[in-house]
């Protein structure tokens, strides 16, 4: 499904900002797998989720997704391959269009951009159906506008446009990070439930380490830009945050100096 | 010196007739500085290209409406150079777009045949607007209606784009141009395609200008921005809170731009050394774009935490 092979990028390169974020990054996710990616500060998480979506292209290695070699392509046109959410609530939305409006252009998503209408009267039918669903209240404010929404509506309407055509794979980076645990909880419970409903491939960003272990198939641990662990089926059932953190040490030889996972375990 | 009532009425419909046609250039303004967030200098160029790809047309025998067309066809060029400028070679888009203006300074003087300015009578040629057709002529003849109806043909057709799927995908490059990245949107090509439609009715209006002045001159477009720009702002304040549809809000523009000239014509009225004007112009601008800035520094109440919890 995904194949990325020893990707490497060095952001500044040359300076004395230089920083290699990814170092030779191997991941390859099958059909259905819905994977949790955790480690520490400038681990190359967000980095790998980056360099997949392709807002910036690597140095060197590949990059496929489902057989089609993406490595050079520009971000728009992977787009038609990929749902993503952000952790900025603000970043996977236009606060100036309305909820349907938005709606609408996740649903032209890889397809082209003509002068036909940029909304129907039926799919703003369906879109109410859809906003049902999340049992927001969005479906009776359909033609407000998204800047008015919290964090939280924005984040379930951004994992709704992310997945309103059935993307091949979901990108989710730290998307509830931003938001109060109880409606981040919410927003994951979503995440679950769509990702379960159109079993989609999906990498999960977190820093909650209990988040990585509940929820998924598998679980990988980043570190320098590699991945350090890969851990699924039963034994990743059978994780604690204990046994990761000492996983963490044994491998990498250091602590896991992240207070927030630590906090939040 | 004293004020006479009627010399201000009298000079009213030519205020209302020029405003118009600045509407039009105001509407490009517009799509740059409002829907796609990016301030385009290009314009001060353009507004002088349209009028002397027009005049020159004309001036050599050309239909008047192949003429209008021709200089609404250069604005999109303009719109376009600039647009590659900034996309294909990363020049920030203000730069671009001074690049573009300078350049269009030497075409403007070549079209021109090497001449600043180059005159067009309304009475060797049937000029379709004119600062004599704006009293005493038919309705249908008048210079005012017949920019009305361009005005709302555009605005018509502006409401029906933007409205279209490639119409929302600008309106979201503008807006976020990560997410629309995300959803698949080329945001270069939007973003050039904002631009050729921006300057194409800026070319447009100078190709109406030139035919009201009576003549193109290379330096017609000096400034034209901060006049879009104020225009923009003067509709933008005053009709915000009753217009929030997107044809009311061009509207709103146009109608910016038709009380710019009349305050200008009544600051003209009340003895202000015309030499000034640009200078008011400037500052006026100045003050309502620092407007925005100010309230969110000085007027911003804090948010109230907890009260957007009902996620």
């Amino acid at each position: 499904m995904l194949k990325v092979d020893h990707i490497y990028k060095t952001f500044n390169p040359g300076t004395i900002n230089e920083k290699t974020a990814l170092n030779g990054t191997t991941l390859t996710l099958n059909e259905g797998d819905f994977v949790t990616v955790i480690g520490g500060n400038g681990a190359g998480k967000s980095t790998l989720l980056n360099a997949i979506a392709g807002v910036f292209l690597v140095d060197e290695g590949s990059i496929s997704i489902d057989d089609v070699d993406v490595t050079r392509m520009s971000e728009h046109r992977r787009a038609s391959f990929l749902g993503r959410v952000f952790q900025d609530p603000m970043m996977g939305t236009a606060a100036t269009m309305g909820i349907d409006e938005n709606l609408a252009l996740a649903a032209r998503r890889g397809k082209s951009r003509g002068l036909g209408s940029g909304i129907t009267k039926a799919e703003r039918a369906h879109y109410k159906e859809l906003l049902k669903e999340l049992d927001l209240g969005l479906e009776n404010r359909l033609t407000s506008k998204v800047g008015l929404l919290s964090g939280g509506q924005r984040q379930a309407l951004t994992l709704l446009m992310a997945t309103l055509n059935r993307p091949k794979l979901l990108l989710l980076d730290e998307h509830t990070a931003a938001l109060d645990p109880k409606t981040a909880a919410k927003v994951l419970t979503l995440s679950d439930k769509i990702v379960a409903e159109q079993n989609l491939t999906t990498l999960m960003v977190t820093h909650n380490m209990r988040d990585a272990i509940v929820h998924g198939n598998r679980l990988i641990m980043m570190n320098e830009g590699q991945v350090i662990l890969d851990i699924s089926g039963e034994e990743k059932k059978n994780l604690t945050v204990e046994d990761l953190l000492e996983k963490f040490e044994e491998i990498s030889g250091e602590e896991f100096a992240n207070d927030k996972a630590l906090l939040s375990k | 010196m004293e004020l006479q009532i009627a010399d201000l009425l009298n000079a009213m419909p030519g205020a209302v007739a020029q405003g118009l046609i600045w509407g039009i250039m105001a509407i490009g303004v517009y799509i740059t500085f409002k829907i796609q967030d990016v301030a385009d200098l290009t314009v001060d160029g353009t507004m002088s290209l349209g009028g002397a790809v027009c005049v020159t047309l004309i001036a050599s025998g050309q239909n008047i409406w192949v003429a209008i067309l021709a200089a609404t066809i250069s604005g999109m060029l303009a719109g376009l150079i600039t647009g590659i400028f900034h996309t294909k070679m990363g020049i920030p888009v203000i730069l671009a777009g001074i690049l573009t203006q300078l350049g269009l300074y030497s075409i403007n003087l070549k079209i021109l045949g090497g001449k600043s300015n180059q005159a067009i009578s309304a009475d060797k040629y049937d000029l379709i607007v004119s600062l004599r057709y704006v009293k005493n002529v038919a309705f249908y003849k008048n210079t005012i209606f017949i920019v009305a109806i361009f005005v709302i043909a555009i605005i018509a057709i502006l409401y029906w784009f933007f409205g279209t799927a490639r119409g929302c995908s600008i309106r979201a490059t503008g807006c976020n141009p990560n997410m629309s990245r995300a959803q698949g949107i080329n945001t270069n090509f939007n973003t050039v395609i904002g631009l050729m439609i921006s300057n194409g009715l800026v070319g447009l209006a100078s190709a109406l200008y030139s035919q009201y002045q009576g003549f193109a001159d290379v330096n017609a477009g000096r400034g034209a921005i901060v006049i879009g720009l104020a225009a923009v702002i003067i509709g933008t304040v005053l009709f915000e809170k009753i217009f929030h549809n997107f044809a009311l809000k061009l509207l709103s523009v146009a109608i910016g731009a038709v009380i710019y000239y009349a305050v200008l014509q009544i600051v003209i009225w009340l003895g202000l050394d015309t030499n000034y004007l640009k200078l008011l112009s400037a500052l006026v601008v100045a003050f309502f774009l620092a407007v925005p800035y100010w309230k969110k520094k000085y007027f911003t109440k804090p948010v109230k935490k907890g009260a957007k919890t009902n996620a």
